[in-house]
């Protein structure tokens, strides 16, 4: 095992430098050089653990659980979640105040607006998929994950793709794709780290103990396959040299458009969605301490989910080239979606039934139960979105953006918090977190936060579109682009300041999370489990 | 009857019947594309980008500029008086990929070409708001400065030949040589520049003498953009779909 991961380490570190060595531009020079640190530092560091992969975080845990890799998934979780946060407020200072842009090459809005969706798609939300996923199916299947050194890869391997997707855009390296932006080589990168990403969670699949496989392993199984069909297909592309980052996109215009939305959309579908539902599958239950709601519900939900996700992409292409069909099926199965969605959505609620009191002493079970109300209301928003008469108003402005923030803010962010709140006591081996009291500071402040930033981005949203389309008594159009632009700058400055509330409840977060590891409790007003009157 | 316990019990049935029912949505809805012919009504007057326009292409591709401008005009009264004639299919067919985009922070895109003079986007894109004090739009001043970097132009269209772009052997041979004839109107290649490229404007784009700049590449994207296809002549119903 050690020998084929040496010798795989190694052929990664010839071929970085091979890129390098011949490189036509200096980010692929960069990146090779980024590719043979990485192999060369995996390598040592896999030498110097000596044939230690990673054991259970309790020394007394029966299975031979490797809590090592998750530990290393949840310290990344925290960090790309605060910086991808941080580059979220960046970007919409610079949207309210566009000195801020600097007009270097690269600290410009366009260039930093990728970074931001990456950051909190994929090195936040990536991670935290990662590390859940093999914690959820190592204790649903009560068996070590499978694959020695290959779930070190995986989260190694992944974080890599980070790092040279991050430095890519400042460099101005991008296909343009949205949520696709890397270019030809990181994808294949990606590519490969996902391919091992299956196989390990398949593998443990089928070590499991346990003869039915747990829900939420459905939902982490059906994201990490889908993922990798829609990546592939989205990004063939023709480089213009293999020493060169710059490719062109085997399709072209309309074709490309849809192909583009079919992946986008279902990048939500099952990034953003199906993944986390694997998340709230897991935790949920585990935190309230009871069942599932329903089991039968499950069933029908899962499927009817993933088979409806896929025919919905359509809608971001309404009344564009695309032709009329596609558009209609788009927003019919859209419409359709709205039923599955609030299946998961009452499926999660459902599961607190006669543990509802719980919500009043436990503040991570507050952050878990809030993310399934900001998935009820997203997921309720989007079917509205995706009739055609309704996106007329909303399309190219800032209610998508408000949109998906409520799910992005509300449900991905809460659901991971959970997710953290809950791991990092386990993870650590301790009794539990640092403090529950500034869980619930972060509750407030996230809430605090998600609000401002929604409802300041659909009244700028539904003003802009109004204003876009508004006549003067003279048959004239009412407004110029330039001021329906200033009108926008109050709303810009609310978002911010949501945003940087929003921030530091992360930081606290992290404050949290790094006490919790060192093994310290606060000193704090324990939360009573009996009902207490409220206090003034 | 069939039961769910079998898909439960067994990992390899389902990840075969994931794969199954995801697949189904995107083969129905993307394939028709590929050969239902009503897809991209033909129009006169659409060509492949000229070498420094395909160049102005990849800066505005590298700078980000689709995600604050769409370049798709919908058939909406208000949104066809400010930015032209919608956008039709055919209008993006050699753009690889495409620049439809998603979000308007600023305005449409898809027809400012002609509609600015160089001089007008040279001073906005330095400083944006010394034109349009209201703007929010970043300042692109060092590519006034930046030489572009075009050894490599030949490559370039052969890749887009590969993903079906029809450059003709001409072009790519005449590739470097039409790249720099078109900021230079009194070159003796500008006339084959011309033919090769149907209605190519050839000038000077930033106003500076010497190498193309990156500006020049950029500017040169931006003037063609929605000019190809001659609207006063196109027949919206011949091509109804
Ligand atoms: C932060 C978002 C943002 C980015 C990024 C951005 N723009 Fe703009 N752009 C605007 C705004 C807002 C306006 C409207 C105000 C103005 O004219 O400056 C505008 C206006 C324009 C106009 C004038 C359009 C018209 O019809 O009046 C052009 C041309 C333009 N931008 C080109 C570009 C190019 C090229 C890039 C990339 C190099 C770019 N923009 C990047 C926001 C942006
Ligand atoms: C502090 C928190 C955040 C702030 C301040 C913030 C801010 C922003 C801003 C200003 C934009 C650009 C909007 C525009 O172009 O007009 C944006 C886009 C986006 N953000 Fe965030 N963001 C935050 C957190 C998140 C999180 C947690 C996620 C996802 C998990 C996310 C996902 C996205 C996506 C997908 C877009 C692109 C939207 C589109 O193209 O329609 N953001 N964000
Ligand atoms: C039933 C579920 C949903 C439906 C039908 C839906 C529908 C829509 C529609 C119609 C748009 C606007 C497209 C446009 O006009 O450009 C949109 C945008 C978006 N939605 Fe949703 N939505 C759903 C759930 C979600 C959830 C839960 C999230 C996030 C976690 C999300 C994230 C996004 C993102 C990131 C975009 C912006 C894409 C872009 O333009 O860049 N959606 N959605």
């Amino acid at each position: 095992m050690n020998v084929i991961t040496m010798l795989a380490l190694g052929l990664g570190a010839v071929l970085g430098l091979f890129l390098s060595m011949n490189a036509v531009d200096s980010g692929i020079y960069f990146h090779g050089m980024l590719l043979v640190v990485f192999c060369v530092g995996f390598a040592f560091w896999i030498w110097k653990r000596n044939g230690n992969t990673g054991g259970p975080a309790d020394p007394n845990s029966v299975v031979d659980y490797n809590d090592d890799i998750i530990r290393l998934g949840l310290i990344l979780s925290v960090f790309w979640g605060v910086i991808g946060f941080l580059v979220g407020l960046t970007i919409a200072l610079q949207l309210a105040f566009p000195v801020l842009n600097l007009d270097l090459p690269w600290t410009t809005f366009g260039r930093l607006r990728p970074l931001h969706t990456s950051a909190v798609i994929f090195a936040f939300g990536g991670n935290v998929l990662i590390c859940t996923s093999f914690w959820v199916v190592q204790r649903t299947c009560r068996a070590r994950i499978a694959g020695g050194w290959a779930p070190w890869f995986v989260v190694l391997g992944y974080n890599l793709f980070i790092v040279l997707a991050a430095t890519g855009y400042v460099l101005g390296i991008t296909q343009s794709k949205e949520y696709a932006e890397p270019e030809w080589y990181v994808d294949i990168w990606l590519t490969i780290v996902w391919v091992v990403y299956l196989l390990v969670f398949l593998g443990t699949l089928r070590r499991r103990k346990e003869p039915h496989i747990y829900v939420a392993n459905w939902f982490y199984l059906a994201f990490i396959i889908t993922v990798a069909m829609l990546h592939i297909v989205n990004n063939l592309a023709m480089p213009v040299s293999f020493f060169g980052a710059k490719s062109y996109i085997l399709w072209s215009g309309v074709q490309d458009a849809l192909i583009q939305w079919w992946y986008g959309h279902n990048a939500v579908g099952f990034f953003l969605t199906a993944g986390f539902l694997g998340i709230m599958y897991y935790f949920v239950p585990k935190q309230a301490e009871r069942p599932i709601y329903s089991y039968r519900l499950s069933i029908v939900h899962f499927w009817s989910l993933i088979f409806l996700y896929i025919w919905a992409g359509p809608h971001h292409l309404h009344y564009t080239a695309l032709p009329d069909w596609a558009q209609t099926i788009g927003m019919t199965f859209s419409i359709m979606l709205w039923m599955p969605s609030w299946g998961g959505m009452i499926n999660g609620l459902m599961t607190l039934s006669g543990a509802w009191d719980k919500l009043r002493t436990d503040p991570v079970l507050r952050i878990l139960t809030i993310s399934l109300a900001f998935y009820g209301m997203s997921t309720f928003e989007g079917p509205l979105m995706a009739i055609k008469s309704v996106n007329a108003l909303s399309h190219y402005t800032d209610w998508t953006i408000g949109h998906v923030h409520s799910g992005a803010l509300g449900w991905v962010g809460m659901v991971s918090f959970g997710a953290i709140y809950f791991l990092a006591p386990k993870l650590y081996n301790r009794e539990r977190l640092y403090s529950l009291r500034l869980v619930s500071t972060h509750f407030w402040l996230a809430t605090i936060g998600i609000v401002l930033y929604a409802s300041s981005m659909w009244v700028s949203g539904i003003m802009q579109g109004l204003m876009w389309r508004a006549y003067d008594s003279l048959g004239f159009l009412e407004y110029s682009f330039a001021e329906t632009v200033a009108a926008m700058f109050p709303f810009y400055v609310i978002r911010a300041l949501g945003g940087g509330v929003f921030v530091l409840g992360s930081i606290v977060m992290a404050y949290n999370v790094y006490r919790t590891a060192r093994g310290d409790i606060r000193d704090e007003k324990p939360y009573i489990t009996a009902p207490q009157p409220a206090q003034a | 009857m069939f039961s769910h316990k079998k898909v439960e019990t067994n990992s390899i049935l389902m990840t075969v019947l994931i794969l199954l029912v995801v697949s189904i949505g995107g083969i129905v809805e993307i394939a028709p594309l590929f050969y239902l012919e009503s897809t991209i009504e033909k129009v006169e007057g659409m060509r492949p980008y000229s070498p420094l326009e395909l160049k102005g292409r990849n800066i505005y591709i590298r700078e980000g500029c689709y995600n604050c401008h769409s370049q798709m005009i919908r058939p909406f009264r208000d949104e066809v008086e400010r930015y032209g004639h919608y956008s039709l299919a055919a209008e993006s067919m050699y753009d690889h990929p495409f620049q439809w985009g998603s979000k308007r922070t600023g305005p449409d895109l898809a027809r400012v070409g002609k509609r600015y003079s160089d001089n007008w986007h040279r001073e906005h894109l330095i400083d944006p708001r010394a034109v349009v004090p209201e703007s929010v739009m970043p300042g692109y001043a060092f590519m006034l400065e930046t030489e572009l970097s075009y050894a490599d132009i030949e490559d370039h269209l052969v890749a887009n030949v590969r993903v079906g772009v029809p450059y003709d052997d001409e072009m790519l041979a005449n590739a470097m040589a039409d790249l720099e004839a078109q900021v230079d109107p009194d070159s003796d290649q500008a006339e084959g520049l011309a033919a090769r490229y149907g209605g190519v404007q050839i000038r000077n784009f930033d106003g500076q003498p010497g190498k193309p700049t990156e500006m020049d590449a950029l500017i040169s994207y931006l003037q063609v953009l929605g000019t190809m296809v001659d609207f006063s002549v196109y027949k919206a119903e011949e091509n109804l779909r």
